[in-house]
């Protein structure tokens, strides 16, 4: 590629991730009301697009090869164990990302 | 009053972005990297972290400048690995109104990490909505772009053990979630959209499971809309 293609490469990209994200308010976010549908989903799709999220980034975890996702899952119960229990999100962060590192650089 | 407002937002903001600081200052290095050892000048990871600002779809980038040339299929690709925006910005339909100027900076800005926060945190007594989520997006957007800087211009001197430091990035993302768990008075909306992201991901397989359990989502929770949001009001 040269220069040109590899700009007109970035700016596609750069359009299509707008596009994603500007789509829904310009389509809903003028002044005219809101669709009763979409008010709905907008209330109670939060909950299940944060849902969706935290699964997705156990997408590339392998539990047939390798640690078999062992440090995942033990990391996982701690941030869930230390968060319901202290509920500071600073130290369930860093607890659960201290112990997975120690885990992949020392145990697995 | 005005210089006042904002500094308060920014310190407000400043705690709820520390663990994305530690993730993206990492994964925007290695991006960097990534994009350094690939051949591209440092001045191309700067201007995507700033233009495209979506990390995943960044490291597709650079597949896409090594291909051949097809503007048609990247903006198509882009769209698919991108899809999930939709559902943050019907999400914020409401939250980013009557923000002003700001609101079309905070949708430009809209990434996973951003959107968990602003959909979940509210600013806190006496601080502006607004700013708070500016500041947010903003700062974000600063560590990713740091990191994409540092990776590109001196990734090559770089030394340090940190195998392990882009789980930051799930444990925040989990924490969220936790956090969205213990304040909702019921959990339908949660369980769906866990249990349709599972499902897709078991039935598609990792690099196609995304659009699917969005189409899952939205048919169960349009068919289940109304039982769903009666729950969450009466309890």
């Amino acid at each position: 590629m040269n220069l040109t293609q590899r700009i007109i490469t970035i700016l596609m990209v750069v359009l299509g991730t707008m596009a994603t994200r500007f789509l829904p308010f310009l389509i809903f976010g003028s002044e005219k009301p809101t669709p009763a549908l979409i008010q709905t989903l907008g209330k109670i799709l939060p909950s299940a697009a944060l849902g969706m999220l935290a699964v997705y980034c156990f997408k590339d975890v392998s539990f047939s090869t390798g640690s078999h996702g062992l440090p995942e899952i033990i990391s996982l119960i701690l941030i869930i164990f230390i968060h319901s229990w202290k509920k500071n999100m600073l130290l369930s962060i860093s607890a659960g990302t201290i112990c997975y590192m120690l885990l992949v650089q020392m145990v697995f | 009053m005005k210089h006042n407002t904002k500094k308060a937002a920014l310190k407000a903001a400043f705690p709820y972005t520390l663990p994305i600081c530690a993730g993206f200052l990492f994964l925007g290095t290695a991006y960097g990297i990534y994009m350094r050892v690939s051949g591209f000048p440092a001045v191309y990871p700067m201007i995507m972290s700033l233009t495209i600002f979506a990390g995943s779809m960044e490291f597709v980038t650079v597949n896409l400048l090594l291909g051949a040339f097809n503007p048609i299929g990247a903006l198509f690709l882009t769209l698919m690995v991108n899809a999930r925006h939709l559902f943050y910005g019907i999400s914020m339909l409401e939250k980013y109104k009557n923000t002003g100027w700001k609101k079309w900076y905070l949708i430009f800005g809209m990434c996973d990490e951003s959107f968990s926060i602003n959909v979940s945190v509210d600013a806190p007594q006496g601080v502006d909505r607004g700013w708070f989520m500016f500041f947010v997006t903003l700062l974000n957007q600063l560590y990713w772009f740091a990191g994409a800087t540092l990776g590109g211009l001196f990734g090559n001197l770089i030394q340090f053990n940190a195998e392990g430091l882009e789980f930051v990035m799930t444990a925040l993302l989990v924490v969220i979630f936790l956090d969205q768990w213990m304040k909702e008075t019921q959990h339908y909306s949660s369980l769906i959209g866990i249990g349709c992201t599972i499902f897709a991901l078991f039935l598609f397989g990792s690099s196609n499971f995304l659009i699917p359990s969005m189409l899952f989502i939205l048919a169960i929770l349009t068919i289940f809309r109304n039982p769903i949001e009666k729950a969450g009001e009466t309890t």
